[in-house]
């Protein structure tokens, strides 16, 4: 049986990088009791997989995994479990059973939600409210991004689905499949240097709401939660 | 949420954050309202070695088990964060609590090998604690040490205010109360600490005084203050089957040297080798019930999620229930797919058996210690393991499909001369040759894998080779030239692989290991020069070690190649760890004989260690 687990991850645990993590939950599915399945041969190991790494010092409260387990209790059952094994920072939101032909965490992914707020005394030094109004409009946002053969030119407006001011940030939905994936950071350092300024290594916090799949409905893309498409066990 | 001690910034901009930032599984938080002893174990050096030694996990478990009392945990800043701390003045905190440690109550600081001992600087340095106990205040934690180094511990007297002699389970209550006593009556640090050095198993340095013979060597050693022992027996844990052991040892998130389940069978060891240190302080061998480590293995594996279990002690092999705890854990582990990785054991039928069984023979190799190239020198060494022996059990590896050998040899013993050497490159040969007489052409994958290393031997208080001399580094670099050249005359030296050691390191490991006193000043200076991590080859400068020794007027030679008298008060005469210096001598006029001393479960050889009143010696003597 497939299983798609969303969790999400802050505090202390943004310095965990994504290796880390994976490491981390096979072993939390052992101290839970998780009957997951395994591979076969000599260095049998849990069959695991995730969704869209999340780089190191970003917050998250939409990450998945798939697992294949071989019982399941129930979906409750199963996220309890897996919370009172977890460390402080991590959560376990929910547990779902996917359909037997559902494509992988991985290559689902087709978009992620960010809120980016500025850390304190990280500021920007010009009005982001009139700036991002500004910055909306545009219809082509080039940025220049470093390849293994020097300096490219490309256009990230495409990429971005939706963006918009909230109370203490600005959010963006963009894309995050695996061959356009767009950091949030690339879109506030253009917003930047439409304001001639320079985007500092540290002034973001960002913060990843949720990981979306794409669906067509009446002719229109709508971005669901990845596990939208599982169900309770 | 636990608020860090360091900024978002620093820790984007390290290697491994994960090493600072505490809150792993099963570390333990406490609320400081419930608290009234602060404790910080440490181990000096990076957090991946720190967090492999059990030791520390056995203690931080009682610790934290104990009312009142919150054990925490440090380790050495690495040397990208190390700069840092010291530009932006952070003190050095504790990883749950992310607490400076200068607040704390102890600090607790494991001593595993000498070349941590920059380390210790470091860590009192970026806690901001005054590296001398005579210039800490009422204010300053209590900086007790512990481990094997602390059976010589006065190279580094003058940074410690107490130390702890032996193992770690018995005493430390009785300090905490006498701490608490003395503190709800107000008593001074001084009036603590000489209360304190009363205790079995601790010794407080700054209340005995070293006198100096013309020639260099001790001449009294003795207390200052009425009431001091003269002498300090190391605390033992005579039951190791009903004592502390953690069934919750703390889970790292990243990946540490020893990332798996460490099941303790048993601690002390029959086998007797000269040269070994740790094979005369845990005498005598106590095992534990295999009852109890099966169900800590259970409990650990359970608790932790750990995918891997490995035993642990000296000389595994002679653990006497070993094959019905291997066939339970083989079991146990098939069904939840956990590995087991075994400890070196002696190569016989019984353990490829097993090695065939839990792991896969093309990948994994076997591993010979012969420590000496010649039966003449191995019998001087009291290693009993013959030629005849390891030649069979590679013959029978080789038929079960093993084709990798790992020798380790040891350079510079007592008495070795150039044949001894020589040997290591004909025996490397022999296990060769017994390869490509068992297995026929036609089943070999490619050549026998030989990798043969050796260390510099390095003579360690509390042996039979305390009185030996040390060679030079000169010594060591050419004799490592002579087995090298020796293995390259050899028919199959082109299966041979030779690894040989640093000679630098080790001649600096000597005087730390066999120091006194006068050694302190020398590892300070070597410190405020930019020395730490010393066992990092990358980061080992022994140019600031050598103008240390030459500014401090210390002499290196002094402490390494002098031959020392039966008679030599040794710095470390002081500690008495259970064997006798009769007994040691014993041993190093039978090392001259090359007369070799049967072990502990044949025969007792009266090393005084009974006089606990137990271990396996004192059982079989007693039915």
């Amino acid at each position: 049986m497939k299983v798609r687990i969303k969790f999400a991850k802050c505090g202390a645990m943004v310095f965990i990088g994504h290796l880390d993590m994976m490491r981390y939950f096979q072993k939390a599915m052992r101290r839970a009791g998780i009957d997951i399945s395994y591979s076969q041969g000599f260095n049998p190991h849990q069959i695991m997989s995730f969704a869209a790494p999340l780089g190191v010092g970003l917050c998250s409260n939409g990450e998945y995994m798939d697992i294949q387990v071989e019982s399941a209790t129930t979906s409750e059952q199963m996220r309890q479990a897996l919370n009172a094994v977890m460390v402080e920072g991590v959560e376990v939101l929910s547990v779902k059973r996917l359909p037997d032909d559902a494509q992988n965490a991985m290559a689902s992914v087709a978009a992620a939600g960010y809120t980016v707020r500025f850390r304190e005394g990280h500021e920007p030094p010009f009005d982001v409210r009139e700036a991002f109004e500004a910055f909306r409009e545009k219809q082509q946002i080039l940025i220049t991004k470093k390849t293994k053969k020097g300096e490219k030119e490309l256009d990230i407006a495409p990429s971005i689905y939706e963006m918009r001011l909230t109370d203490d940030g600005i959010y963006l939905l963009v894309d995050a499949s695996s061959a356009g994936n767009i950091k949030p950071g690339l879109v506030i350092q253009a917003l930047y240097e439409q304001n001639q300024t320079q985007l500092g290594e540290f002034d973001l916090l960002i913060t990843r709401e949720d990981t979306y799949v794409a669906r067509e409905e009446d002719g229109k893309v709508v971005y669901l939660p990845l596990d939208a498409i599982g169900e309770d066990i | 949420m636990r608020k860090l001690a360091l900024s978002d910034e620093i820790l984007l901009k390290i290697d491994k954050p994960a090493r600072y930032i505490g809150g792993e599984v099963n570390s333990v938080m406490k609320d400081n309202e419930d608290v009234d002893i602060r404790f910080c174990m440490c181990f000096p050096d990076v957090y991946e070695i720190g967090m492999s030694h059990l030791g520390i996990q056995i203690l931080y478990d009682m610790l934290n088990r104990l009312e009142g009392v919150w054990c925490e945990r440090v380790y050495s800043p690495w040397m990208d964060l190390d700069p840092i701390m010291r530009k932006e003045r952070i003190p050095l905190f504790a990883l749950e609590s992310q607490e400076p440690i200068k607040s704390f109550d102890f600090i607790g600081i494991t001593l595993q090998y000498e070349m941590c001992y920059t380390n210790i600087l470091q860590v009192l340095d970026l806690g901001q604690i005054p590296l001398h106990a005579s210039e800490r205040s009422e204010e300053d934690p209590i900086i007790i040490g512990g481990g094997p180094c602390s059976y010589n511990p006065e190279p580094i007297a003058e940074f410690f205010d107490l130390f702890y002699i032996g193992e770690g389970e018995k005493q430390y209550e009785n300090l905490l109360k006498l701490y608490r006593k003395c503190r709800s009556e107000g008593a001074s640090r001084s009036e603590f600490l000489k209360q304190a050095g009363c205790l079995p198993g601790i010794y407080c340095p700054q209340f005995y005084e070293v006198t100096y013979k013309e020639d260099g060597t001790i001449g009294d050693f003795v207390p200052t203050v009425p009431g001091m022992p003269q002498t300090i027996l190391k605390e033992i844990e005579m039951d190791v089957t009903n004592t502390y052991y953690p069934k919750k040892p703390v889970v790292p998130f990243i990946k540490v040297t020893q990332d798996r389940v460490v099941l303790e069978i048993q601690r002390g060891c029959i086998r007797g080798c000269r040269f070994c240190q740790a094979g005369q302080l845990y005498r005598p061998v106590r095992e534990r019930d295999v009852e109890m480590l099966k169900e800590y293995a259970v409990d650990m594996l359970k608790n932790t999620g750990h995918e891997e279990i490995s035993l642990s002690s000296l000389s595994s092999s002679d653990y006497s229930h070993l094959p019905e705890l291997i066939d339970f854990l083989i079991d146990e582990c098939n069904k939840k797919k956990i590995n087991i990785s075994l400890p070196s054991l002696r190569i016989d039928a019984f353990s490829l058996d097993v090695m065939s069984k839990v792991q896969d023979v093309r990948k994994s190799s076997l591993t010979f210690a012969p420590e000496a190239g010649t039966q003449r020198l191995r019998n001087v060494i009291n290693k009993g393991l013959t030629e005849e022996v390891i030649l069979n059990g590679a013959r029978e590896a080789f038929r079960g499909g093993w084709s990798r050998v790992k020798l380790y040899f040891m350079l510079g013993l007592p008495t070795e001369t150039e044949q001894d050497m020589r040997g290591i490159a004909e025996l490397s040969n022999e296990i060769a040759k017994v390869y490509y007489d068992t297995v026929p052409k036609e089943e070999r994958k490619g050549k026998v894998q030989i990798v043969t290393s050796t260390s510099f031997f390095i003579p360690k208080p509390f042996t039979p080779f305390q009185w030996a001399r040390m060679c030079t580094k000169e010594e060591f670099i050419e004799k490592a030239y002579v087995v090298k050249s020796a293995i390259l005359e050899q028919l199959n030296q082109k299966s041979i692989k030779y690894n040989w050691h640093e000679a630098d390191v080790s001649v600096l490991e000597g005087v730390l290991a066999r120091g006194d006193r006068r050694v302190a000043g020398v590892i300070e200076r070597a410190y405020r020069k930019g020395c730490m991590f010393d066992s990092w080859s990358e980061y080992f400068h022994n140019d600031r070690w050598l103008d240390s020794f030459a500014e401090c007027g210390v002499d290196i030679d002094f402490y390494t190649t002098r031959e020392r008298g039966l008679d030599e008060v040794f710095p470390w005469d002081f500690i008495d760890c259970g064997v006798t210096k009769d007994f040691l001598k014993r041993e190093w006029k039978n090392a001259h004989e090359e007369s070799v001393t049967p072990n502990c479960k044949m025969n007792c050889q009266g090393c005084g260690a009974a006089r606990f009143g137990g271990g396996i010696c004192f059982e079989k003597r007693d039915g």
